[in-house]
């Protein structure tokens, strides 16, 4: 570059200029480029509510929904189930659940509606994986504290039949569970919460 | 005389005069000057290379029928398998070069630990190759979801369900990543197209960039000496070989033993004992149900194991994420003033012991089943892992190192070594008579007093090396 009487200051404020010009404009292409990568339109719309039949599933049974792509479980548990349930806060992280995700009128102990269909999302809240449901109290290869729950097999997160997450476990919160409502006693709709259409 | 130019000649000066082929050839292979005793560790750069060029290869070869579809993905990996020809040869040697490339790349950082080659004034060198090696981490991973198997949909939900573990934009963030709810058909054809075009495109980009700040600095050597110090009349290095034809030529045997090896497994074990390619992943991808258990393919498996060795979501990722930064911040963590591992001082050759043996404790444990005991393990194994790095500051500041020589030493050629050979044969053997029924016989049996004393020799002289 030629320097000899030159008027630098014009040539540095050119330069910046064009430098803040580009930047902004690029700035402004980036925003369609990035929020392309966003779920799309149809793929926002592809979380309809699913309907579940619950009058055949018996007690201790459990069944796998897809709602949004993702496995819902639905669980009948026993009247010993719920009374186990009721001595495990002491090892649990989040007993009350007050930092976990469900629906306010699932907000209780027990998790649910109606405290014997238990309906929860059935991926770990550590990183996604889907818990294997291990009903059976101190079975071998998970040792004498075992009282019934589900087992992560990734990361080893335990959960008790309330979805509710243990202590000294890498899952920060309890399972989340979906909104649902009962259309009548045999049926219930995932994915729309109670009182309201969703 | 003047001797007329042929055609040939006149073309090649053609393009000379207008391209400067001749000037780059010179300047990075016939006139660059490398060290003249290279050994064994020095291979796994140009096998890097050889795998790298494979994989696009036998990739190309595999976009031709693969389908980046959820619906069809797993039935076109199939079909590649069964229906086009000699689809299954491509395709294993894809796959089989994924972990051939990690085996090399892991031995070859491996050797920049050994020779201290990250060290100044080759940490740019050093940086560039660990940003390789995030990019192959990264096109490694994208690549497992394609075949669209239980393992490729479960492993691509749990690491991207890390990115939800940062707080305030995580959730948005592995939203994003996904371009869904869950891993989906837009997950899948995403990460197609960054496999097979964004991150190769990094991945060229990066190995020009460290073999450029490689061949600005030099290379260096199994004794860590700047062998630009001493210069002969001509102004080439006196203890230097231009690489080719000297080097190329040593690395067509690397080559070739590594074809021997990488063949065998291709032809004989492609799946490795469901190390290579999972078991679980010959299973279509079901969103409903996790496999009983998941583990990473092998080359993640360390980093898994931190994951997992610690209770608690942020500092798991954290942690995780933590073990490849440290790698990053050697050059500045090593207080060491000499580089390589022959003239340092025993404590830096006791933790680099400490670190093998956790990284490879932690590879093992990844790959099994949680239980406590293995949680413990992996908690031990973990600390080791970042006291290596975090305490090296301190205790490279203890070492005592050895004489550093002027000039390189050259290891012994094998004919040199074999009366030594022989020599330690006659000690652990001995020429004994035995009766058998044809009458006596001398032959040669095992000595068990002479190989003691062999062990005892060699016991002295690892605890010299490690003091």
């Amino acid at each position: 570059m030629i320097d000899e009487r030159v008027d630098k200051s014009k040539r540095q404020f050119l330069t910046t200029a064009l430098t803040v010009v580009g930047a902004v404009g690029s700035g402004y292409l980036a925003v369609p480029f990035l929020s392309q990568m966003q779920p799309s339109v149809k793929a926002m719309a592809a979380g309809a509510p699913v309907e579940v039949d619950i009058s055949k599933i018996e007690e201790g049974q459990l069944i796998r929904v897809a709602w949004r792509g993702k496995p819902v479980w639905v669980l009948q548990r026993s009247p010993e189930v719920l009374k186990t349930l009721t001595t495990l806060d002491g090892e649990l992280r989040d007993p009350q659940s007050m930092e976990s995700s469900q629906p306010e009128l699932s907000k209780n102990p027990a998790r649910s509606l109606k405290p014997e269909i238990f309906v929860a999302v059935g991926l770990c809240t550590h990183l996604g994986c889907s818990p294997t449901f291990r009903p059976e109290v101190a079975p071998h290869d998970l040792g004498e504290n075992w009282k019934g729950g589900f087992f992560c097999p990734c990361h080893g997160s335990w959960f008790d039949l309330a979805g509710r997450v243990y202590k000294g476990v890498p899952a920060p919160t309890n399972l989340e569970v979906p909104p649902y409502r009962y259309v009548n006693d045999t049926q219930i709709i995932i994915g729309e919460a109670e009182g309201k259409i969703a | 005389m003047n001797i007329k130019p042929s055609r040939l000649t006149l073309c090649g000066n053609w393009v000379l005069e207008r391209f400067p082929l001749a000037k780059v050839w010179n300047d990075h292979m016939a006139h660059y000057y490398a060290p003249k005793n290279f050994n064994f560790w020095y291979f796994f750069g140009s096998l890097a290379l050889l795998v790298l060029v494979n994989q696009f290869v036998t990739g190309i070869l595999l976009t031709m029928n693969y389908k980046p579809d959820a619906k069809l993905a797993f039935d076109s990996v199939e079909y590649i398998m069964r229906d086009v020809n000699w689809g299954w040869l491509v395709r294993y040697m894809h796959s089989t070069g994924a972990s051939a490339f990690f085996i090399v790349i892991y031995l070859h950082m491996f050797r920049g630990l050994l020779y201290g080659s990250f060290k100044q004034p080759r940490e740019l060198v050093w940086i560039f190759g660990m940003l390789l090696f995030v990019a192959l981490m990264a096109e490694a991973f994208m690549g497992y979801l394609l075949p669209w198997g239980q393992m490729s949909y479960w492993g691509a939900q749990v690491i991207i369900s890390l990115f939800s573990a940062i707080p305030v934009i995580g959730d948005e963030l592995s939203l994003w990543v996904r371009g869904d709810y869950v891993v989906s058909d837009a997950t899948l054809n995403r990460f197609f197209a960054f496999h097979v075009i964004a991150v190769p495109l990094v991945l060229v980009l990066l190995v020009f960039m460290h073999i450029v700040a490689l061949h600005e600095v030099g290379s260096n050597n199994p004794d860590g000496i700047d062998i630009k110090k001493s210069k002969d009349p001509w102004g080439h290095p006196v203890d230097g070989i231009p690489f080719h034809p000297y080097y190329t030529v040593k690395d067509v045997v690397g080559v070739a033993v590594f074809l021997l090896f990488f063949a065998t497994v291709i032809f004989y074990m492609p799946e490795m004992g469901g190390y290579f390619l999972e078991a679980a992943n010959f299973i279509p991808a079901d969103p409903m149900k996790t496999p009983e258990h998941i583990a990473p393919v092998w080359y993640f498996t360390p980093f898994y194991s931190i994951l997992r060795a610690i209770p608690d979501k942020f500092a798991g990722v954290i942690g995780m994420g933590g073990a490849i930064v440290v790698l990053f911040l050697l050059p500045w963590l090593d207080r060491g003033k000499v580089k390589s591992i022959r003239y340092r001082g025993g404590i830096y050759k006791k933790a680099l012991m400490l670190f093998v043996i956790s990284f490879i404790a932690l590879g093992y444990l990844g790959t099994q089943p949680v239980t406590p005991l293995a949680t413990t393990m992996a908690r031990i194994f973990t600390a080791i892992y970042f006291g290596f790095f975090l305490l090296m500051p301190i205790y490279t500041r203890w070492e005592k190192f050895k004489p550093v020589p002027n000039h390189l030493t050259l290891d012994p050629s094998l004919e040199e070594k074999i009366p030594a050979l022989i020599a330690l044969w006659n000690e652990v053997t001995e020429m004994k008579s035995i009766e058998t029924d044809k009458g006596a016989v001398i032959k040669r049996r095992f000595n068990v007093e002479g190989t003691k004393h062999v062990l005892i020799r060699f016991a002295k002289y690892l605890k010299e090396s490690l003091d």
